[in-house]
């Protein structure tokens, strides 16, 4: 099903990566449906977009280029009613309705939840709790979040400190770690791999640095390393704190339990 | 100040308006001048400044994101030159130098002398430069202002940003937001009473509608963020508790305030350059505009809808779909008016004879710029594309679009274009062209790659990036194609100071324009129009050949100047009918003393010395006090000659005196300040489990229901102040001024004594706080009533007010009306709310 529903994204994507859209980090690059959906939107649109503009520059060459000795031109109101009021309410209204049963699918609000993670921000590393059916840790990471692929995971993001922003832009949207509420957003991982996620909301010193990996495995192995290997710990471990500028920051901290590639 | 008997000759009348309206001599001169040619220009010159300063830092942003690992700015210094370009961009140059436009063009456009209120202007200058540098002088202090132009809690809070960074962006941005309040008042009420009799309002210059609309959006749009900057203040000043989680408060309150100020904002820079461009396309198309009534209504509506979008910065926060779709509907419907107005200049273009010239190529390139930055807008206000690019360079590529575009080459074609009426020399059609094609690559070849680095993953204010994002060579091209640019605008200033110096003269009215400011003589008189003109038609250049030469004229409206005063021709609000002559003030030294003084004062503020703070305040009083009372001129007679046989009531006498539409406007904007606090209250309200939690308490209802009582009873016994003035009883006019004042007095004293008893200390929780602040902020309101009483009660005593000339007595009651109406609304919400919603 989720292959399917990727077809045409797919084909853009593949038009894209000829490009260069490819990427670890790319909201062009789509790992999973919401993404999918967004980077299918964005293509649409640009291309509409593309002709708007077009359209319009036509308009002013050709009122600039052409011969003054012609007929007089006295449509000037049916060009404002037409353009600047019939077009724009017609595409708008086409696109407000295509774009709010897009992100109703993005929220994916009606779909049952596999793995609840929770997400906790603070400056300038993420912590990842893994919740059991009954609501208890039972894994805890730094920096590094491990995903079981084609399961639909619920995600309960807070801050501990000041607003932070959660974001894997090859999964989906982002959502604002903010402290004293707890926000929910609901990804799905359908590619297997190595993906990147960043803090998207200014928060200090080192939001450059607050960057965390994100891998996808097949459910099996991901259910293997949440009964075996994994450990839950009540209180985050440091974080990986001085990273020298010259060199490429956040690789996954130490912590009990990280995932290895 | 009455001219000595000479020959009344035009020779005498033309020497005697130079005489009265020139500025002083020197440097003094500089100093005193309230003149609106004068500060107009200083505007602009001060803006283009900030413009390069602010474009200085982001030349070393640009270099330290050439290449990933760069080390040009290390991250504290890096985040500092973010946070400032920023606030310098939006803050210090794209409203202040519109402004100045306006401040030069409005009353030469509308066919009068000056503004109605030429020190609030030269006030308003001073505050903005001395803003602008108490907003700088922050690197000397510890640190500027590092949490990013938005300056989002909990982040600029005192835990998150300890030192005093924060404090020079809040006091810093608040002191120089003064020249944008000031203009509101000054442009609302120049565009209502002083157009030229003739000039209705339904065929004022496109420019002059697109300025009233701003400035009323001014009115509306600043106050939240004032609101804000103050709240943040206190808190982190005092400790009081409006965005702490831990304390009852909500850092979410800080965004809406923060955007309900944002986004209007953004069209408050747009739309004075919209209305460049609606004034530059029908002279380049020699016709007029296409679709009057379409512009005025796009223009309308945009200052409308644009109140009703903030949220669109907010999609990420966690508010309910559905919310967000009533926003993002908004957000699209606004690019509406924006086509009609794209559509009526391409309608008029379509329906003329266009020419090229250096202004209509910056205006080419704004087509391109600003209608790409436009579609981006669209694209972001779909909510979940905008979950992902939100907070991206997607997002920088979108605002640099849509601001160079739309504000700056706009404005690029208004210097070329009014180049000429400043300084009677022409663009060089050749050499001014190079500085376009440099601009216009450079600024594309930088943001045009931004979209895609931010679909690639580049979050913004990152001061450095993953080699693995694969954005690094785009954003070498960027940094590269960013110094074209830079050159490309040095190289448009100094095309500007070499063809004023050294330009080619061209005649009057090079471009042959159809509006009245073109009538003005070059080099240009301090007073405009000798005679003020008289007109029959939205382009009165076009079909008055004459006009231009009548005004020049010293034998028509106001030409005879025998009082020695500056004077303006007030006419009515719709009609424009000649109504009253407005006198006002020559070149002072009060504007430039208040805004020292308004400096000196937040100096101590910040630097914790709060009570060399309050005694600061006397001098500035006394400021205020000679100021107001050198308003007017008592000498004026009741009715003065406009022309033979015409006399028209001084404005002490007249209905639409300046200073009462002054009021008007003033009491809007404090209206929009009072309702931003009333609404942190709800919103916190919203937020909490218990209100009042448990550390206040309600209290009895006896005290609270005396005090607001004695304050409702002050209002009539204002009333009958006024009444008993108008009727010619100066004794009880007096009496009830001061009966008001002690009454509103006894509920402050009462009042806060109550709540002392019930709401505990303001820092305990947000409920308190909020309480406290809402109590205070119009404790301040009736204080400045009870000082305009006493004010109007010494007038009176001294013979400045009577029957006749009732503009002081007017004000000071519908002033007191409005302060008791707002103590009453706050008592409600204090004292009633509460037990309602329990």
């Amino acid at each position: 099903m989720p292959l399917q529903a990727m077809r045409i994204p797919a084909l853009a994507a593949g038009a894209c990566a000829a490009s260069g859209c490819r990427g670890v980090q790319s909201a062009l690059d789509p790992a999973g449906p919401a993404a999918a959906t967004i980077a299918q939107t964005w293509w649409l649109m640009a291309a509409g977009a593309t002709l708007v503009l077009a359209l319009v520059l036509a308009l002013l060459w050709y009122t600039l280029a052409r011969r003054q000795d012609g007929a007089d031109f006295r449509h000037g109101t049916r060009v404002i009613v037409l353009g600047g009021l019939v077009l724009p309410t017609a595409a708008l209204i086409a696109l407000l309705v295509y774009g709010t049963d897009a992100g109703r699918r993005v929220m994916a609000m009606d779909e049952a939840v596999d793995l609840v993670v929770e997400v906790e921000g603070r400056q300038w590393f993420w912590t990842f709790h893994y919740l059991d059916d009954g609501g208890a840790r039972v894994a805890s990471t730094v920096n590094t979040l491990a995903l079981p692929r084609g399961r639909m995971v619920e995600f309960r993001v807070s801050s501990v400190d000041v607003i932070h922003s959660f974001w894997i832009p090859r999964l989906g949207g982002k959502i604002d770690a903010i402290p004293g509420r707890t926000n929910t957003l609901r990804l799905r991982a359908d590619l297997e791999g190595r993906m990147r996620g960043q803090c998207a909301e200014f928060c200090g010193l080192q939001h450059a640095r607050m960057a965390f990996d994100v891998v996808s495995w097949p459910g099996e192995r991901f259910d293997a390393w949440l009964a075996d290997d994994a450990r839950p710990s009540p209180t985050p471990s440091p974080p990986p704190v001085e990273l020298p500028a010259a060199r490429t920051p956040a690789t996954p901290s130490q912590s009990t339990g990280t995932p290895t590639q | 100040m009455t001219s000595a008997a000479h020959a009344d000759t035009p020779q005498a009348r033309l020497s005697a308006l130079h005489r009265i309206w020139r500025n002083a001599p020197g440097f003094v001169g500089q100093l005193t001048a309230v003149n609106h040619t004068t500060v107009g220009l200083r505007f602009i010159f001060t803006g283009f400044a900030f413009l390069l300063v602010g474009g200085l830092l982001s030349m070393f942003i640009r270099l330290q994101l050439a290449w990933p690992g760069n080390q040009v700015l290390d991250p504290a210094l890096y985040n500092q030159f973010v946070t400032m370009h920023g606030t310098t961009m939006m803050f210090l140059f794209a409203v202040p130098i519109m402004e100045g436009f306006a401040m030069y063009l409005i009353p030469k456009m509308l066919g009068t002398r000056d503004l109605p209120f030429p020190r609030a202007s030269a006030l308003g200058y001073w505050c903005y430069l001395f803003g602008g540098i108490f907003l700088y002088s922050s690197f000397l202090f510890g640190g500027a202002p590092d949490a990013g132009w938005f300056m989002y809690v909990p982040l600029s809070d005192s835990t998150y940003t300890p030192g005093l960074s924060a404090d020079f962006w809040l006091i810093g941005v608040t002191f120089a937001e003064i020249a944008a309040v000031t203009a509101a008042v000054e442009l609302i009420v120049a565009i209502l009473i002083t157009r030229a009799p003739g000039m209705g309002i339904q065929r004022m210059p496109l420019f002059a509608w697109y300025i009233l609309v701003t400035a009323f959006m001014i009115a509306f749009g600043f106050p939240p963020l004032i609101m804000a900057s103050v709240l943040l203040e206190i808190e982190r000043a005092f400790g009081f508790a409006f965005f702490e989680v831990a304390r009852g408060g909500d850092p979410l309150l800080w965004q809406h305030l923060f955007w309900l100020f944002g986004h209007p904002e953004v069209y408050i820079i747009f739309l004075p350059a919209a209305g460049v461009v609606s004034t530059l396309i029908p002279t380049f198309a020699r016709r007029a505009a296409v679709g009057y009534t379409w512009i005025v209504l796009a223009i309308i509506a945009t200052g409308f809808l644009s109140f009703g979008l903030w949220v669109h910065h907010m999609f990420a926060v966690g508010i309910p779909l559905l919310s967000l779709s009533f926003f993002s509907a908004a957000s699209m419907m606004v690019a509406i008016p924006m086509g009609i107005q794209l559509f009526s200049w391409l309608a008029t273009l379509w329906s003329g004879k266009p020419w090229i010239r250096v202004p209509m190529l910056y205006l080419i390139g704004f087509f391109f710029i600003f209608v790409l930055g436009g579609l981006t807008g669209v694209m972001l206000a779909l909510v979940p594309f905008d979950w992902q690019v939100h907070d991206t360079h997607f997002v920088v590529a979108h605002l640099h679009y849509v601001i160079i575009g739309g504000l700056l080459f706009p404005l690029f074609a208004g210097l070329y274009y009014w180049l000429p009426l400043m300084s009677g020399r022409m663009p060089s059609e050749s050499l001014s062209r190079t500085g376009f094609w440099l601009v216009f690559i450079g600024f594309n070849l930088t943001f045009l790659p931004m979209h895609l680095t931010g679909l690639l993953g580049l979050p913004r204010r990152v001061y450095t990036y993953s080699p693995e994002l694969g954005v690094s060579w785009l954003n070498l091209l960027s940094t590269a194609a960013g110094f074209v640019l830079a050159v490309g605008i040095i190289a448009i200033l100094i095309d500007v100071a070499l063809c004023i110096r050294h330009g080619r003269r061209g005649p009057p009215n090079p471009w042959q324009a159809g509006s009245l400011e073109w009538a003005v003589p070059v080099p240009v008189p301090p007073y405009n129009f000798a005679s003020i003109p008289t007109v029959a038609s939205g382009y009165p250049l076009w079909d008055d050949a004459a006009v231009a030469a009548r005004s020049a004229d010293t034998d028509g409206l106001l030409a005879d100047a025998r009082d020695g005063r500056r004077e303006l021709l007030g006419t009515g609000l719709l009609s424009a009918a000649p109504e009253q002559v407005i006198r006002i003030s020559h070149s002072t030294w009060v504007p430039l003393l208040t805004a020292l003084t308004i400096g000196a004062l937040l100096a101590c503020f910040i630097a914790k010395l709060y009570l060399l703070a309050a005694l600061a305040v006397l001098p500035l009083l006394a400021l205020v006090g000679t100021w107001l009372w050198t308003t007017g001129d008592r000498h004026a007679p009741a009715q003065v000659e406009v022309a033979p046989g015409v006399r028209l009531p001084t404005q002490a006498s007249a209905p639409n005196a300046p200073g009462w539409w002054a009021l008007v406007v003033s009491l809007l904007i404090d209206g929009s300040l009072f309702a931003s606090l009333v609404f942190a209250y709800f919103y916190l309200w919203l937020g909490a489990p218990a209100w009042p939690p448990p550390s206040s308490e309600a209290g009895g209802w006896l005290i609270p229901a005396v005090a607001v009582a004695l304050l409702v009873a002050s209002e009539p016994a204002m009333r009958w102040a006024l009444h008993s003035g108008d009727r010619g009883f100066p004794m009880r006019l007096r009496a009830g001024l001061l009966l008001a004042a002690v009454l509103g007095t006894a509920f402050l004293v009462l009042h806060g004594l109550a709540l002392e008893a019930t709401v505990g200390a303001p820092q305990t929780h947000a409920y308190a706080s909020v309480v406290w602040t809402l109590a205070g902020f119009h404790g301040v309101h009736l204080l400045v009533g009870v000082l305009i009483a006493v004010f109007v009660w010494a007038r009176s005593r001294a013979g400045y007010v009577d029957a006749t000339r009732r503009l002081e007595p007017r004000i000071a009651a519908a002033y007191w009306r409005y302060a008791v109406a707002q103590g009453v609304i706050a008592w409600t919400v204090i004292h009633v709310f509460p037990r309602l919603a329990s």
